[in-house]
């Protein structure tokens, strides 16, 4: 064989061996995007259903008897009427021939209890309302949205389903008479946690993670851009600096919930800082971000040529107007792609939180840094580890929420590495 | 020679660690003249270049000992600032660098700095006549706000000398500037060097004897650290006194 022959014939198996490595690139790559995709089309689809919710048309009776109970008719009386009452009795009209106590009782569960004080806020606003009877639609029961909107569970046996055959059959009264409606579910976006699937809301998680994502990204963003620009530009390089520099490597690995126990013994029981709320969570992500934020300085402050602090300095300029003139501007971009990516990390970060008590069931949207308060991902946790079967939907619901806002992030950091980026 | 002289170096080492990069430096530059340093890749050319404007200082495992006599002044001493220093004595480098941002912005931004102008009538005076010195206004006074950049790489060149001669330094420094250049760029600069020597004492640091031979007055041909020969161009290209520079000269080593 020449020497020819014998190239040829390695160069048929180098060949080869290219085609086969780039089969595994491909196989590895449909395999994650299918996972993916399985992943998130069983969230959307979950989660999609948690965006309505079910109401019921009934007619409601505000009857004098039961909100007025002293004849002097005062708004106090208003207040304590008995509005569970009234809704009863709407459901008893449209089914009169229930009499039986039990049966009552499991009839006024069709409705949201919230819809007591709802009414109860209507006839406060407009008191001739007391005396007629008027059509309104009606929050449904978290039990009863469920049902409605996965018609499939009609068909799993009696002792199994989340309602008997019973209500099963006053439901399909209710929908024969038209009277069932799906609607947006406004309930989610603008309430805080609920014991009641149909009256939670992500809202007042989202404001929790807002203020305590505006604490982590005023202290890490400032204290890591300092502490990058100094090591890499200012910093003598001996034994002392380089150690630091392996130290913040290594604290970037720091599993998170290491942090979370340091805010535990620092923040809340050394220093008193309120316990569950978001400027200690912010503090404790902060502390977790900063590695993240100082290792992506330092990359970009790198990635800067040296020709241009040569150009700089060989014009003059100091070392600190080198750095602020030219060095950071140009890393700029690098620096916040890097500060989002580690706030987006921050944002789905729950393990440090649980341990400052985070993990806290809140009904109230918190209003200021100090209240206490819950973040998305704990929200997410906490839906999924409760039992009534409405959470299932707005737990997967919340995840679309919070992979929503990590995709906004990341969007928003690819913009800016995209737009800004200097070539040279 | 009889010219005054500008820069002396006495006894200059410089060593990168342990290396030793320069042994026993002794040269005089004149004044408003240009002095080109010649010599194989690795002879220490672009080193002694960048002593003295204390460039050098930037690189952590750097050290230099002896003496650099700039105006009777030693540059090493420890009242001499070096920021200062660097703004007497401008530096032209290897590749183009000018800043990303416009073209008028880099002219003016050493004059910025170290506050020489008082009204932005007089800087954008300034930043004309520097771009006028390096030829090149005629060719970017419509683009003032394009950014250096976007010019050609010969251009560009023309604009770090721009950007030089802004705050008026009494020395110019040139690591091969034209070593990144296609010709017709070289010859546009050797021809302003030539003119730029008239006012300012230029030293160049050059690959191409043909370029040291074509703009400066005198030559120091370097090798493996030390200075072999210095005198007069014409002299050192015809008749060089040592070995060792005819054999570079003549291509036989380098």
């Amino acid at each position: 064989m020449n020497n020819l022959k014998k190239i040829e014939y390695s160069l048929k198996k180098r060949k080869r061996q290219e085609s086969r490595f780039k089969i595994y690139g491909l196989l590895g790559i449909a395999t994650a995007v299918t996972f993916l995709c399985i992943i998130l089309s069983s969230i959307v689809m979950e989660g999609k259903k948690a965006f309505l919710s079910t109401y019921i048309k009934l007619e409601v009776y505000f009857d004098p008897d039961i909100i007025y109970t002293n004849n002097d008719q005062k708004e106090e009386d208003i207040k304590f009427a008995n509005f569970q009452k009234i809704i009863k009795n709407s459901l008893n009209s449209f089914f009169p021939e229930i009499s039986d106590k039990d049966e009552l009782r499991k009839l006024s569960n069709f409705i949201s209890s919230s819809e007591e004080e709802n009414l109860m806020k209507l006839v406060l606003k407009n008191k001739q309302l007391v005396g007629q009877k008027i059509t309104l639609w009606l929050l449904a029961s978290s039990k009863i949205d469920v049902i409605n909107k996965n018609p499939d569970m009609e068909l799993i046996a009696e002792e199994d389903r989340l309602i008997s055959d019973l209500e099963l059959n006053w439901l399909n009264e209710i929908r024969s008479a038209n009277n069932i409606k799906s609607n947006f579910n406004k309930n989610f976006f603008v309430k805080a946690d609920s014991t009641e699937p149909e009256q939670a809301g992500i809202w007042g998680s989202l404001v929790g993670s807002f203020f305590t994502l505006f604490i982590t990204l005023i202290l890490s963003f400032p204290i890591a851009v300092a502490a990058g620009v100094f090591l890499e530009e200012l910093a003598p390089k001996n034994k002392f600096t380089d150690f630091i520099e392996v130290n913040i490597n290594n604290l970037a690995a720091v599993p998170s919930i290491i942090f979370g126990l340091l805010g535990l013994a620092i923040f809340l029981n050394v220093m008193h800082l309120p316990r569950s709320a978001p400027i200690v969570g912010g503090m404790v992500l902060a502390l977790m971000t900063l590695p993240t934020i100082i290792i992506a300085t330092r990359a970009s402050l790198k990635a800067v040529p040296p020709s241009i602090r040569e150009a700089a300095i060989g014009l003059g300029a100091t070392k600190f107007q080198t750095v602020t003139h030219h060095v950071l501007p140009l890393s700029l971009p690098g620096i916040l792609t890097g500060t989002i990516i580690g706030m987006s990390q921050a944002l789905g970060e729950s393990a440090p939180l649980l341990m400052i008590g985070m993990v806290a069931f809140i009904v109230d949207v918190p209003g200021s840094f100090l209240d206490s308060s819950t973040v998305l991902p704990v929200q997410i946790y906490l839906w999924k580890s409760t039992a009534a079967r409405g959470f299932v939907e707005l737990t997967a619901a919340g995840v679309m929420v919070l992979l929503s806002f990590l995709i906004l992030m990341n969007g928003i950091a690819v913009f800016i590495r995209q737009k800004f980026e200097k070539k040279w | 020679m009889t010219e005054k002289i500008k820069i002396k170096s006495k006894n200059v080492n410089v060593y990168y660690g342990q290396k030793k990069a320069l042994d026993k430096i002794n040269l005089e530059i004149p004044t408003n003249k240009v002095t080109a340093l010649i010599g194989p890749s690795g002879c220490g050319k672009s080193t002694f270049l960048r002593c003295i404007n204390r460039m050098n200082d930037t690189i952590d495992i750097c050290r230099i000992e002896g003496k650099i006599i700039v105006d009777e002044e030693d540059i090493y001493s420890t009242e001499v600032d070096p920021v200062l220093l660097r703004a007497k004595i401008g530096m032209v480098f290897q590749k183009p660098n000018p800043f990303p941002k416009s073209i008028f912005d880099n002219v003016a931004y050493g004059p910025k700095i170290h506050g020489i102008v008082n009204s932005d009538d007089e800087l954008e005076e300034l930043v004309i006549y520097s771009l006028k010195k390096a030829g090149l206004f005629g060719e970017v006074k419509d683009r003032l706000n394009d950014t250096g950049t976007s010019l050609s790489g010969g251009q560009q060149q023309r604009l770090c000398i721009a950007r030089a001669i802004a705050i008026s330094p009494q020395i110019i420094l040139m690591d091969e500037p034209c070593s990144a250049l296609d010709p017709i760029a070289t010859a546009i600069i050797e021809e302003l060097i030539d003119e730029l020597a008239k006012n300012f004492t230029i030293v160049i640091v050059t690959h191409s004897m043909q370029q040291a031979a074509r703009v400066s007055q005198q030559t120091a041909f370097f090798h493996m650290g030390s200075l072999i020969e210095v005198g007069h161009t014409d002299q050192i290209f015809s008749t060089p006194s040592q070995k060792k520079t005819q054999d570079y000269i003549t291509g036989k080593i380098g």
